[in-house]
């Protein structure tokens, strides 16, 4: 298992989130969300100048903004 | 008794659609003070009682982050509802409990809605409403909002449980061994100093102090400054004890146990599912079509550009209805009253200045039918998520978008619609930037001014003038957004994290309410500031007059210019009705006499208030090549810009002109020796980016919350118009136009 940031995260690519890093208003938004450790990922498309990008969380679509996603490591599958 | 019920949830919930269903028609909407937030409340009866219902702002959480977090954990804590309904979205379960759990930590009587069964069976979702009940020790009603299934249980529920003595005994989670042992500590010095006892139950404040959550500690230091002080002491050491040994804050550590809670209940055979939880749904795969790289942009141009132009020609018609109804209004009063100051003042001043503004009223609607429908479809936040990328670099947010095409993005737009269109943004330095740029805008009351100077100044290339002028708008106001976000409206972007919502068919029901609160709000709330300020700009247009001399001189004026002509003439102009046919001795009686007419009309606007701030501010914009009459019409334009135009034309004594008839106009200042390409081109560029009309300052100062903005933005638009209008001007005469 490989852990990688998930702006380097490829399409269609899913994974386990491993650590969060933001930490005041950015983490806590990123936490509202349900973006902890232990939860399922996958890179749902990306916007087409490739920023944000869209993830499946779960039973919903959430985005991000590239340098926000810095913030995220993954263990990829 | 009259229970008081709030309705919390997260947004997309259907939280909305189920306060519709339960108060029906009996709703008001308003804001709460201070804060843009929408507030809304109704009624719903509840056997023979009624309850009082209470929507709070859609809030994925309680953290007191967004103005919206704010204003309902302030609700909830503060005004102590008899009872909390939660309403969750069943298809995406999960989520929507983390706001359940912060409920319940605070204590309120909370009942839950689990909405959207229908839903989640076929997404081949089954959700056990009594095991999630029992586990949480609250009550679950399953509904449907959209079609008002449950909504009975769900309200009677909820009255009985207000009926109960409140006692709800806080819902207590494990956060780990050092925030326990911690919070126990803190949880007993809160208690005996009665802490913030009023407000929240201990251990509540306590959590709150360790989250570092800001607005609980400056509530606690005005409180009690030393109690504040020793419990964070207390939050700090822990902190650093985290910090050392796992590498974390105790804010991570709480909301990651709280999710372990969560996982924990969802685990517990809550959520049955029988099929592939990786299947895409049919709302991805219309996705994959409509954000896709190449297809997403073309489709998202056609989209907006088709609900521009449906709804800027569908409301033509209603719109010309209205205007139609305030002209035969006015005619009506005219032919009522007797000519003078008092019809002048009613016609001119209070019809003409509030019909301009209701004027607006069905274009306003129509707009907000068109954002209601992609608002609840949920494609306006495919739109921010697909042209992030490209405002954020101007310091705006994807969703700034409809605010700038509303206002005039595709030229003929209204900066009205436009300001409150900024609405659908939820970061509020993005949008007080939107808002505050929008106007810069070409819109429809623009284009008669830039079409009388390019057919006077620039005829060969009107639609590359055109077209340039929109550029230049965009560029202007992205521009100016990026200066503002460096500047006074400075700080980091707000994240991105947004959900984009399945795509739903919007309800019929949800569409009306939607569209019918916004423009009844700017009915309302414009209507009568408006109306003062129309009435400020006909006296400023009005007065002091001519003085009687003068006056005296154009009555004797008309006297000589009647005698010159044969006595029949005059007779026959007098007896004539309107539209009847005149000879041509009495036709051309009349037009002298309508010529003597205007430049009465001229002499009285150049004494008035306004014609002689026009004179005064001739130093100034001398610069920019406006003479005193350029000027007044400019302090016309700020009641509404089509007044730039038939200012300009009674300043060069035309008569009455109509704003569309401009081809006399445009000859006249083409020979006119004062006027130059240059003088058009800087004109261009000061009526494009001065000061917004005053309905849209109006707009401003209730959608950013406050005057100062409003006062900003007049200040600083006329300013920066000014500074580009020199600049073009001085340029244009230096290279010889």
């Amino acid at each position: 298992m490989r852990t990688i940031c998930l702006r380097k995260m490829e399409q269609k690519q899913g994974g386990t989130i491993k650590a969060v890093k933001a930490s005041g208003e950015l983490g806590r938004r990123i936490r509202d969300m349900g973006l902890v450790p232990g939860t399922r990922i996958k890179i749902q498309g990306r916007a087409p100048l490739y920023d944000p990008v869209a993830l499946r969380v779960g039973d919903f679509t959430l985005t991000l903004r590239n340098n926000e996603a810095d913030y995220i490591d993954v263990n990829v599958d | 008794m009259q229970a008081t019920i709030a309705l919390a949830g997260n947004p997309n919930s259907g939280k909305t659609t189920l306060f519709n269903a339960l108060t029906g028609a009996r709703q008001h909407v308003g804001n709460y003070p201070g804060v843009t937030v929408e507030r809304k409340e109704g009624l719903c009866s509840v056997g023979a009682h009624t309850a009082h219902i209470v929507d709070l702002p859609g809030t994925y959480s309680l953290t007191a982050y967004s103005e919206e977090e704010k204003v309902a954990r302030e609700y909830l804590a503060q005004e102590r509802p008899d009872v909390v309904i939660d309403t969750l979205d069943a298809s995406n379960l999960e989520r929507h409990l983390y706001l359940v759990v912060q409920l319940l930590e605070m204590g309120l009587p909370l009942v839950l809605a689990l909405n959207m069964v229908d839903v989640a069976k076929s997404r081949g979702m089954e959700v056990d409403a009594e095991k999630l009940s029992e586990l949480l020790r609250t009550p679950v009603v399953p509904t449907i909002a959209r079609t008002g299934k449950g909504k009975q249980d769900l309200i009677q529920i909820a009255a009985d449980l207000a009926q109960q003595p409140v006692n709800q005994t806080p819902l207590v989670i494990s956060y780990g061994a050092d925030i326990d042992k911690a919070l126990l500590q803190m949880q007993s010095m809160i208690s005996e100093g009665a802490f913030l006892k009023s407000y929240y139950n201990p251990r509540w404040v306590a959590i709150k102090y360790l989250e570092m959550d800001e607005d609980v500690i400056v509530k606690g230091h005005e409180a009690n400054p030393d109690l504040s002080d020793r419990l964070t002491a207390v939050s700090a050491r822990v902190a650093a004890h985290l910090e050392a040994t796992l590498n974390m804050d105790p804010e991570t550590m709480i909301a990651d146990h709280r999710w372990g809670f969560i996982r924990s209940i969802i685990q517990q055979g809550v959520i049955t599912r029988s099929n592939d939880s990786d299947r895409l749904y049919l709302s991805d795969k219309i996705d994959m079509v409509l954000t896709n790289r190449f297809a997403g942009p073309i489709i998202m141009l056609a989209i907006l550009y088709g609900l521009y132009q449906i709804v800027f020609t569908y409301s033509a018609a209603p719109v010309e209805w209205v205007e139609g109804l305030f002209s035969w209004l006015s005619d009506t009063v005219s032919a009522i009253l007797p000519p003078g100051m008092l019809q002048s003042l009613v016609v001119s001043g209070i019809i003409d200045g509030v019909g301009g503004v209701m004027g607006f009223v069905p274009l306003i609607m129509f707009m907000f039918l068109g954002i209601a429908i992609m608002e609840d479809t949920g494609y306006l936040a495919r739109v921010a998520y697909m042209l992030d990328r490209v405002f954020k670099a101007f310091g705006l947010h994807g969703s700034s978008v409809m605010a700038y095409v509303v206002s005039g993005g595709i030229a003929g737009g209204c900066a009205v619609p436009g300001v409150m269109a900024a609405r659908t943004l939820r970061s509020p330095k993005e949008r007080l930037a939107t808002l505050l740029t929008a106007p810069f805008m070409n819109c429809g009351a623009k284009l008669p001014v830039f079409a009388l100077l390019i057919a006077a100044f620039f005829p060969a290339n009107e639609a590359l003038m055109m077209f340039g002028i929109t550029l230049l708008a965009w560029m202007g106001a992205l521009v100016a957004a990026k200066i503002l976000r460096m500047t006074i409206i400075r700080g980091e972007s707000t994240p991105f994290v947004m959900e984009l919502p399945p795509y739903r068919m919007p309800t019929f029901r949800g569409l009306a309410t939607h569209t019918w609160e916004r423009t009844w709000q700017y009915i309302k709330k414009a209507g009568t500031v408006i109306l003062g300020i129309s009435i400020l700009l006909w006296v400023i247009m009005t007065f002091p007059g001519l003085p009687e001399n003068k006056a005296a001189e154009f009555e004797a004026m008309r006297g000589q210019v009647s005698a010159a002509y044969p006595e029949a003439a005059a007779l026959e102009l007098e007896n004539a009705g309107e539209g009847a046919e005149l000879s041509e001795q009495a036709q051309a009686l009349s037009g002298a006499l309508a010529a003597v007419d205007s430049q009465e009309a001229q002499a009285a606007l150049r004494n008035s208030v306004a014609g002689r701030i026009g004179g005064a501010l001739e130093s100034v914009t001398q610069w920019a090549g406006f003479d005193w009459r350029t000027n007044i019409a400019l302090v016309g334009g700020f009641a509404a810009k089509e007044v730039v135009v038939s200012a300009l034309s009674t300043a060069y004594s035309l008569g009455e002109t109509d704003p569309e008839e401009y081809q006399t106009l445009s000859q006249t200042l083409a020979k006119d020796s004062s006027w130059s390409p240059a003088v058009a081109l800087a004109l261009i560029v000061f009526t494009m980016f001065y000061a917004p009309c005053f309905v849209t300052v109006v707009c401003i100062a209730r959608e950013a919350g406050s005057w100062k903005w409003a006062a900003f933005s007049v200040i600083f638009n006329t300013t920066a118009a000014f500074i580009l209008a020199v600049g073009v001007y001085q340029m244009a005469t230096l290279l010889g136009y």
